[in-house]
This record gives C-alpha cells, sequence and structure tokens, in this order.
C-alpha cells in the first residue's frame, strides 16, 4: 500500500529526524568519553576494544560488500543487478562514513585524527586502511557519477572495475586489521583476510536486501520474484560460504595444540560459546539458510527479509564473539604454568558496554541511516527493472 | 617457553666470538661468584647522554630478571616504577588503571613449584606494537628502548592487540601531578620507558635500583664485556614467548 503523498512527506521527515537524533546523541556520548576518558566506557587494558569497535567493523565489512551488488552489474555483467548499482554506491559511502565515525570518534585522542592523515607507518594495517578508505570514498563517488551522469557512461565499466578491485583491497585490508596480530589465539591467520572478504559479500548483501525491500514497500512496490528469488539464492550461497569458513577456521585452530584452550573456551565454556552457537550459527545462518532454501517461505518476499534481518544479527554476534571473546581470553605467555597478577594474568575477563560506547556505536548506525534515508530520498535510486531485458539476458545464460 | 640456544653459546666459541663480535648473548662463561646483582647493575649504568644528541644504536639496553631471587609478595620494583613515574590513579575498575610493571605468580603445573617475576615491557628488536601503529608513535629508540611519542598517539590501541606481554595501558582519565620528566596523557597508551630519562642521565631503572634482592640487572646487551651480557652468556636464560622471535631485551633466569 503506497502512502499519501502528505503522510509520505511527514513520515521521511520523521525518519530523516531519529536518524539525525540517534547520530547526535551519538556523538555526544563521543564527546563525553573525551572529556572523561574511556574511563566511562566498558573497556579497559585486557579488553581494548569493545562495542563501538564491533558495530564499527560491522558497517566498514558491509560496507564493502553492499558494492558487490553493483559489482555483479558492472563487473560480471548481470542485468539484474544493474539498477541496483546506484542504490549499492549509495549504502557503501552511507555505511563506511557510519563506520568510521565510530573508529575516530572511539580514538583516545579523537582530537589528533589529523595526526593520523600526516603521519604514516607503511607497516601498520591501520596505517594502510588510513589510505583505504578515503580513495574508497573517492572511486564509488567516480562510480556513481559514472553512473549518473549520461555523458560518463562510457567509464562506468573501468570505474565498477576499479570499484570492485578496490573493496576487495579494503576489506582484505580489514580482515588483516586482526590477521597480523601474533599476540593473541583468537587471531594471527591470514585466513581471516579471504574470510572478511566472505563476511563483506554476504552481510552487505543482507543489507541491500533489506534496505531495497523498505524502499519497494514504500513506494507501494513489490520486489518481483525473479529479482528475490536471485538475490535470496545468492544470498543463501554467502551465508554457506561464511559458514564453511568458520568451520575451517576453528576446525584448524582446534588442531594446534597451543590453540586447544582457546578453541574450547569460545566453543564452549565461556560466555561467548553461546553467542557462537545460539546467535552465530542458529540465528545468523542455519535459521536463514532454512528460510532461504525451504520453498515454502523462500519465494516470499517477507521470509526473504527475516532471513536477511537473521544474517544481520548473525553478523553482530559473530564479531562480538570474535572480538570480544578473543580478548577476553588470557594471553599464553606462560604454557604449563597456572598464572595470576595484579592485571588479569590467567583469567577470563568479562565485558560490558557501558551506555555511553552503547550510544556511540547507534550513532554510527544512526548516521548510516540518516544518509542513506535522505540520499534514496534525493536521488531517486529507487531500481527501475527492464523485465523484458533481464528474463532475455537470463534464458541466453541459463 | 626456554629460548633456542644463541648460535656461539659454546663455551670456547662463545669467548672466542664475543671478544671479537660484541654481540647481545656472547660472552664470558662465567661472573664473580657472589657479586651482588644489583651492585653490578648500578655500575653498569649508562654513560649520560648529552642533550640534543641521539641514542648509540651500538647500546642495547636491556634487562636480567632472576626470578629465582624475586621474592614473593614484594612489590618494591612496581612501587617505584610507578613513584618514578607518576603513575598513581586507581580507578575502581583496577582493570582501566595502568600497569607498567606488574608481578606475575606463577605455579608450575607438573611440581606445583611457585614463582614469581615482574613483567613489563619486553624491549623487542622486532616489536609488534611499533609495526601496528600507524602514526609512528610507537618507536624504539636507537638504543633499542621501546617508546611512545606522547605527542603523535591518538590512542587506538591497536599497539595494546598487538603486545603478547599486555605491557601497554590506556590512560583512562584526565591526569593531574605528573613528573615532569615523564610526561603522559589521557587517551594515549603508555608503558615501560626503561625509565629512559634515567639511564639517559647515566642511571639505572627505577625498578632495578629498588629491587632488595638485586634480582633485576640493567645493562648494554651489545658489550660483551657488560655484566649483563656475561650473566646471559654464563646462564640459561629465557625470553617470554620466545616462539614469536621478538628478540626482547628483557631476558629471565630462573624460570
Amino acid at each position: 500500500m503506497m502512502l499519501n503523498p502528505r503522510h509520505e512527506e511527514g513520515f521521511f521527515y520523521l525518519l530523516a529526524a531519529i536518524g539525525g537524533l540517534v547520530s547526535a546523541v551519538g556523538i555526544g556520548a563521543a564527546l563525553y568519553m573525551e572529556h572523561s576518558g574511556h574511563v566511562v566506557t566498558g573497556m579497559n587494558n585486557q579488553i581494548v576494544w569493545g562495542l563501538p569497535h564491533v558495530v564499527a567493523i560491522f558497517l566498514i565489512v558491509a560496507a564493502s560488500g553492499v558494492l558487490n551488488v553493483a559489482s555483479m552489474g558492472s563487473v560480471f555483467g548481470r542485468k539484474l543487478y544493474k539498477p541496483r548499482a546506484p542504490l549499492s554506491g549509495l549504502l557503501a559511502l552511507a555505511m563506511i562514513s557510519g563506520g568510521l565515525a565510530v573508529i575516530m570518534l572511539d580514538l583516545g585522542r579523537a582530537d589528533r585524527i589529523i595526526v593520523a592523515a600526516t603521519h604514516f607507518n607503511p607497516t601498520s594495517v591501520f596505517g594502510w586502511n588510513v589510505i583505504l578508505y578515503p580513495v574508497f570514498y573517492g572511486v564509488v563517488a567516480v562510480y556513481l557519477w559514472t553512473m549518473m551522469e549520461r555523458r560518463m557512461h562510457p567509464w562506468m565499466k573501468v570505474a565498477g572495475f576499479a570499484t570492485f578491485i578496490w573493496r576487495i583491497v579494503l576489506t582484505t585490508g580489514t580482515g588483516s586489521i586482526f590477521a597480523f596480530l601474533v599476540a593473541r589465539q583468537a587471531y594471527g591467520t591470514a585466513l581471516l583476510a579471504p574470510m572478511f572478504i566472505i563476511m563483506s559479500f554476504c552481510w552487505g548483501l543482507a543489507v541491500f536486501l533489506v534496505v531495497q525491500s523498505t524502499m519497494y514497500a514504500w513506494n507501494g512496490l513489490t520486489l518481483p520474484p525473479l529479482v528475490l528469488q536471485r538475490m535470496k539464492n545468492l544470498l543463501a550461497t554467502f551465508v554457506a560460504a561464511v559458514l564453511y569458513f568458520t568451520i575451517v577456521l576453528h576446525l584448524v585452530n582446534a588442531y594446534f595444540a597451543k590453540n586447544i584452550a582457546f578453541e574450547y573456551f569460545i566453543l564452549f565454556d565461556s560466555e561467548f560459546a553461546g553467542m557462537f552457537w545460539i546467535g552465530q550459527i542458529l540465528i545468523g545462518t542455519l535459521l536463514p539458510l532454512a528460510l532461504l532454501f525451504n520453498p515454502a517461505t523462500a519465494a516470499k518476499s517477507l521470509w526473504v527479509n527475516v532471513a536477511a534481518l537473521l544474517v544481520i544479527v548473525g553478523a553482530y554476534f559473530q564479531l562480538y564473539v570474535f572480538i570480544i571473546g578473543g580478548q577476553a581470553f588470557p594471553l599464553d605467555m606462560f604454557p604449563g604454568y597456572d598464572v595470576k597478577s595484579t592485571f588479569m594474568d590467567g583469567m577470563v575477563d568479562h565485558y560490558s558496554a557501558s551506555l555511553p560506547e552503547l550510544l556511540l556505536a547507534l550513532g554510527g548506525i544512526g548516521i548510516a541511516f540518516t544518509m542513506t534515508t535522505i540520499g534514496v530520498r534525493i536521488l531517486h535510486f529507487l531500481p527501475q527493472d527492464d523485465f523484458a531485458e533481464i528474463e532475455a539476458a537470463t534464458s541466453a545464460t541459463d | 617457553m626456554t629460548a633456542p640456544q644463541e648460535p656461539g653459546s659454546n663455551p670456547r666459541r662463545a669467548f672466542i666470538a664475543a671478544a671479537g663480535a660484541g654481540v647481545a648473548g656472547l660472552g664470558f662463561t662465567a661472573i664473580a661468584p657472589g657479586l651482588h646483582l644489583m651492585a653490578v647493575g648500578q655500575a653498569d649504568a649508562a654513560e649520560v647522554r648529552k642533550a640534543g644528541s641521539a641514542a648509540s644504536p651500538a647500546v642495547r639496553w636491556g634487562l636480567l630478571i632472576d626470578a629465582g631471587k624475586c621474592a614473593p609478595g614484594c612489590t618494591k620494583c612496581v612501587d617505584a616504577c610507578h613513584t618514578e613515574n607518576g603513575v598513581s590513579e586507581k580507578l575502581p575498575d583496577p582493570r582501566q588503571n595502568s600497569q607498567w610493571i606488574r608481578k606475575i605468580e606463577l605455579v608450575d603445573r607438573r611440581d606445583g613449584r611457585k614463582t614469581e617475576l615482574p613483567m613489563m615491557c619486553q624491549h623487542c628488536a622486532n616489536p609488534p606494537c611499533v609495526d601496528v601503529c600507524p602514526t609512528g608513535a610507537s618507536m624504539k629508540r636507537a638504543d633499542g628502548i621501546v617508546l611512545v611519542d606522547r605527542h603523535t598517539c591518538i590512542g587506538c590501541r591497536y599497539c595494546m592487540m598487538a603486545c603478547p606481554y599486555k605491557a601497554r595501558s590506556l590512560v583512562h582519565v584526565p591526569l593531574t601531578e605528573q613528573n615532569p620528566e615523564v610526561p603522559r596523557g589521557q587517551g594515549c597508551v603508555e608503558s615501560c620507558t626503561l625509565c629512559v630519562h634515567r639511564v639517559d642521565r647515566g642511571q639505572t631503572p627505577a625498578c632495578v635500583e629498588s629491587c632488595p634482592e638485586g634480582a633485576m640487572l640493567f645493562g648494554d646487551l651489545n658489550d660483551p664485556s657488560s655484566a649483563i651480557a656475561k650473566r646471559i652468556a654464563s646462564v640459561p636464560t629465557t625470553q617470554v614467548r620466545s616462539d614469536l622471535r621478538l628478540n626482547q631485551g628483557v631476558r629471565y633466569q630462573g624460570l
């Protein structure tokens, strides 16, 4: 059912206002943290990255993944995805903005962000990211320009290809933040770079599906069955691929004698075990797969969207277990010894986010939401499908 | 956990090599029996570094900690460090306090043997904290001391994620009444500086000076005639997490 135009406009302003308010509260929380110090957070010198990082990394990873929709059209020539490329670009910019805002505002010295731009350490993955992220903005902006400006259309494929390459590099950089950490059992494996890429495909597509469906519903439209079927199949493939990487990661880790205690901790004997099995595996993986493969639910837009939302919820569980759980387990400095100290050596740490850091994290989502809401309103990015062309192309490729 | 034997650990070969090469870990096979380690440490203290002159890459400052001598329950090194460096904040959540140095109690699971030792920044030759720092604020001085430039640290805590020793702390609160020689600041990461301000004056670190048992020996690992190099050449020593091959400046014996 399409909204009455007057109500529709009011509803848009309401949504934009809510998004703006959440963003403003998040920034306010960051200012409070900046003024008081990180003492007002649940983070400490053992668990140094907390909820803000979980949310920020979700947004950054999903931001690059959502661009996959555009790449499917421009790089791999899938006609069904081409009309979706502009929305995919907009979502990428919105989410990376939200994620980066949270990361930057959580810094102990957020006022020194200019230092990060003017001092570069080439051996630091964070340092690489200082280059990767601004260039990401640039290539996506140019890509959007080639899509929106008719005279630039000839450059669209080149821009799309450059964007695809860059987003792969960017997510490799995000995964490598953890892959390059030798200190802790949870990290320090090259598998994390490709795993983050497949996670980005999955989470980005889930976000795209939810936003796309919302836009269709807003305009009184229903997602065409062909589009729904294609995209839900792709989502199911990505969910299964993330599961595959998860299994391999834990299987290999569990084989290494030095990591057995950690694997037992994270999978069976901690507060994170429930989040892993129920949050990541059941809610974020098995239920969505069931919904996406069961013929009774897979053909219905509602259930596909529920599956996509569950994937997003599961993603937060996955990152929480990975980031917080990985830090909660004690550093194994003295194998063969029981260890204790005034600084939690040998002990599992516990973390609970405080209100300011929760608000900061939500602020990042608010920024992404607000940018998306205003962007789709101003730029008219509702996908315009030419079904005769798609069906012809589909039957040709099938 | 025991460090792999370093090349030249054969006593005779070590003697010959140390005489010519001056490489850390090589040296004489014996130390004068009964010599007090603390006294040696002080005698081994640094040359005064003139203001404006660069630290010398010919030197590699290090510590040798004898866990066998570290007295149970004694925290004099911790107290001395925190007094010297003005680390005085006591937060409701102790995990948010800065810990430049801490005492660790170890119980051997095989025989129940108890050991205590101080743990601090290990001043690695290949420090992960320096590798990961996006701004280069984490740095290794030419003489091997790993430091944080408080002017360029942005408080991202990536170095804390990377440190295998949990040796780094974020300053969680605004600070007052600092030691002018040891600038600290809210939102910056910090760790043991090996009392670089004292070392540059020709003194030993505060922890070394305070240890009543003489369990800590400070000196130049690169100088084969230094007490620390001789000691490392003559007794089995350990680098914590030697599997990472970080070549720490802090070594332990008696583990």
